[in-house]
This record gives structure tokens, sequence and C-alpha cells, in this order.
């Protein structure tokens, strides 16, 4: 239960690629935080959501071979350093290529996709993944 | 003046062709195209779904008609294919486009015309009051049994539409139904395959009631078939739309837009509506669209639509439109495809 509700307060930065902007020094955090690191007590308080763009570059990206056996009908699959281009960097997966197509610099967008699946029988996890764009 | 106010598609770009089916089951590849004029299907990727094609469709449609999601009061998604036998998809789907708390919504299901239901069903909340916009989705990612002729069509797609009474790009002039009990096609709760009760699904099924909706809707409207510019159909697969089209007097520069079955296969739900969604791609101000869907079970909703001079306002082009998710596809072979629709069981320390 404790895993499932954990997978449900994060819906919304999964879904919906939801940031927090510090409204002292406008710096974006994604996921979202609480408290802004470099401003500390003059963020509290002041930690807005805003909904990124999804569109961001490839900064960085592995090929996965030794997939976990949730993703062996994926493998291999590209995990990627992604620079959205409201400042965040985050790890996320590159679908619908090819590992050959994939480049440093290339254009991407996030996507809605299926993250995992908790047996037959359990919960279904969504969330964000990138396509080159 | 209520009608649709925007509407956006997602198809999966993972493509397979009927000569590598028809390589793995020893039939004849040339005979299936002209027989049911299909020349290639879409896949869905292992991570999609109908709630992830929903999403997308639903986002492309909120993207294209600069949508505000707290006007949208309803979400109903149609389907046979729903992710969860309980928890509805449209719980997922409004999540994910970031809908308010106060919202209607539900998922339906009546075989192939679940989302066009749901677009009557929204259309009404509109009509009377209860919301201001609402969203009606058709999506599927359908299953033909290994080896059985429905593996050459069965694909995977969907569309949503937005409805309203203000900004209506097209204007839904009127929309009926018919519904009658009919053994055509079926699937039991817990089966992963559907069943068909071969010699139903033609004559009684499909062209009684898409044939009889089409006449019936026509004579209501006062309309002949020359007076329409477009007819979409729902799309079992290339030849039975093609046909009820022909039996009912329209031509191929009526019907051929909004035929997509052929490139992509039958999306179920999504088949008339992602038609629909093509038409209303290329479509001006003036044009008169006949949009007739169908369900086995069997039922047809059929539609009286007129395009307005909102359409040009909208820019159509700001969400993918059928043309681009036509050109941008990547073609697999019946191996890959098979790992892909879980045709291959692998075991459960895997999955
Ligand atoms: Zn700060």
């Amino acid at each position: 239960m404790g895993k499932l509700s954990a997978v449900w307060r994060e819906t919304n930065h999964r879904y919906r690629l939801i940031a927090h902007e510090c409204g002292n020094c406008k710096k974006m955090y994604f996921p979202p935080r609480d408290v802004c690191p470099i401003c500390h007590r003059e963020s509290i308080g002041k930690m807005k959501e805003k909904e990124l763009s999804g569109l961001g570059t490839v900064e960085s990206f592995t090929i996965v071979h030794d997939a976990p056996p949730a993703f062996a009908r994926q493998r291999p699959y590209v995990l990627a350093l992604i620079r959205l281009d409201e400042g965040p960097v985050l790890t996320a997966q590159i679908v619908d290529s090819v590992a050959s197509e994939i480049d440093i610099g290339k254009r991407v967008r996030s996507v809605f996709r299926k993250v995992r699946e908790d047996g037959k029988g359990g919960i279904i996890q969504y969330g964000y993944k990138f396509v080159l764009e | 003046m209520s009608g649709i106010v925007s509407y956006g598609s997602y198809i999966p770009k993972y493509r397979i062709k009927p000569d590598e089916i028809a390589r793995v089951w020893g039939e004849d590849a040339d005979s299936i195209r002209t027989g049911i004029n299909i020349l290639s299907k879409s896949v869905p990727s292992p991570d999609e779904d109908v709630a992830t094609i929903s999403v997308e469709a639903a986002r492309n449609a909120i993207k294209r008609g600069k949508v505000k999601v707290q006007d949208v009061g309803a979400i109903y998604v149609g389907s046979e294919s729903h992710p969860y036998a309980v928890k509805p998809t449209a719980t997922i789907v409004a999540s994910a486009i970031g809908a308010d708390f106060s919202l209607f919504s539900a998922d339906y299901e009546f075989a192939c015309k679940a989302g066009t239901a749901g677009m009557q069903n929204v259309l009404a909340m509109v009509d009377s009051g209860m919301v201001k916009l609402g969203m009606a989705i058709g999506a599927d990612t359908s299953q033909g049994a290994p080896g059985d002729a429905l593996e050459y069509s069965a694909s995977a797609g969907g569309t949503a539409f937005v409805l309203g009474k203000e900004n209506v790009i097209a204007k839904i002039n009127r929309t009926l139904s018919v519904t009658s009990d009919t053994p055509d096609f079926w699937r039991r709760e817990g089966q992963p395959y559907p069943t068909h009760g071969e010699r139903f699904t033609g004559e009684p099924a499909y062209f009684r009631h898409t044939i009889s909706a089409s006449k019936m809707i026509m004579e209501k409207s006062g309309m002949k078939p020359e007076d329409y510019t477009y007819a979409v159909f729902h799309q079992p697969n290339g030849k039975f739309p093609t046909r009820a089209a022909k039996t009912l007097g329209f031509t191929e520069a009526q019907y051929k837009d909004g035929l997509l079955t052929p490139v992509i296969g039958n999306t179920y739900s999504g088949s008339m509506m992602t038609g629909l969604s093509a038409i209303l791609d290329k479509a001006k101000a003036g044009d008169r669209i006949m949009a007739v869907s169908f369900g086995s079970g069997a039922g047809s909703d059929a539609f009286d639509i007129t395009v307005t001079e909102n359409i040009e306002k909208i820019d159509r082009e700001s969400a993918p439109t059928i043309k681009k998710m036509l050109s941008n596809v990547k073609w697999i072979d019946y191996a890959i495809y098979a790992k892909f629709k879980k045709k291959i069981i692998v075991g459960d320390a895997i999955e």
C-alpha cells in the first residue's frame, strides 16, 4: 500500500510534467521541490506549480541491453538525459526509435506511455517517455 | 448551435503488412489485399494501450482548438479494449489532461460504436446546459486471434472530439441511432480474443444497420447523397464501407478522404471517428458530412454535420494531422508484432 500511495502522489508530475518554479529566483525544478535549494528560506511558500511543455534536447543517452524483466518486450531500450526547454534535466526512456537514430542534441517531445505493470492483476503505472521530434 | 469545437487523433507509429501475416499462416497476401482491401495496419508499441492512445488524442484536441481544460465538464471514453475491467480509462485521461475534480465521466462499451455513443451523450449534455464543453473519445487496441481473418485488420488508434456550443467548427445538425440484438461479433469476459458469427457479420449486421441509419438521417434531414461533400462510415475492412457507400449512392470522391482502414486497419471505436478527423483536416466552411458508425451486437450512430467558417480560425496544423501520422511509420515483421501484441507469452518471472 505504501508503494501504491507513493505512485499516486506522483501522478501529477508523472502524467503532466508538473514542475515547481521558485518564486524568488525563477529556477524550475522537476521533479517538483517544496523548497528551492538555492534560496532556501526565501523560497518557502513561493514554489509555484508550472506545467512543462514536454519539449527538450538529448544531453546524453545510454542503450540498455541488460533490461529489467518488465522491459523484455522493449529490449534494447534507450535511456536518455533530457534537458527540457524550461531548464530542468530528467532521465527518461526514448521510444518508437532504434538506438542508431538517437544522438546528443536531437530534439525530443514527451508522450504518455505505460511505465510499468504490477503483474497481471496489479495497477498499471503511466507516465512520461519521449519520442524524437 | 452545438457541435465539434476541436478534434485530435493518435495512431501508433508501427505498421505491419498483410504479406507478413499471410507468410506465417500460409495464406495468400494478394487475395487478402484484394479481398478485404487492407494494405497495412497500425500496431501499438508494448507500452501503449487505450489509456495512452486516448490521452494523446485528447491532448491533440486540446492543443488544436486551444481548449481551456477547465471548461471540459465531461469525458467519456468508448472502447472494447479498456486496460482495466474495473477502473475507468476516463479517470486516467482526466488526470493526464488536468481536468477539474468536478467532472462527469465514464467508460462506454458498444463494440466499434462506443466512441460515437459518447459523442451523442456529450452533445445532449452540451445542449441541455449540463456542461460547457465535453469530450468524447473512441480508441482501441483491438486483438484478432492469431491465424484468424481479423488478424489482418485489427489495429490501434483513437480520436477525441471536444463538443460545445461556442466556436463550433463543425455543427452537428442531427444524430440518430438504430439498435438490434444481432449475434455478429462478441467477446466474453476474460476471453482474450473475440468470436464472430461468420454469416452474421455482413448483411444482417454491418450493412443492415449502417445503411438503415444512413437512409434514416438523410430522410429526416431532407438530404440526398449528392448533397454531401463527404461520407464516412465504420471501416471493419476496406471493402464494407466502400460497398455501403456505393449502395447508398455515394461516389468515391465523397468517401475516399475518410477511408483509412486500407492503410491503418480497423481501429474499432476509433474507426469512423478517425475517418471524420481526416475529413476535418481538409474540410472547408459549408462542407456537409454524413458520418455513420457501426458497433457489433449491433447498432449504428449517424451524424449529419455542417462545417462552419470557424474551421479556418483554428490552426489545424498545430496538432498532428492524419496525413502526418500516416507518413511517419516504422515497419515491423510478424515476430516483432507477436512480441509487441503479447502473442508470445513470457514467464511470470519476466512479466
Ligand atoms: Zn530559488
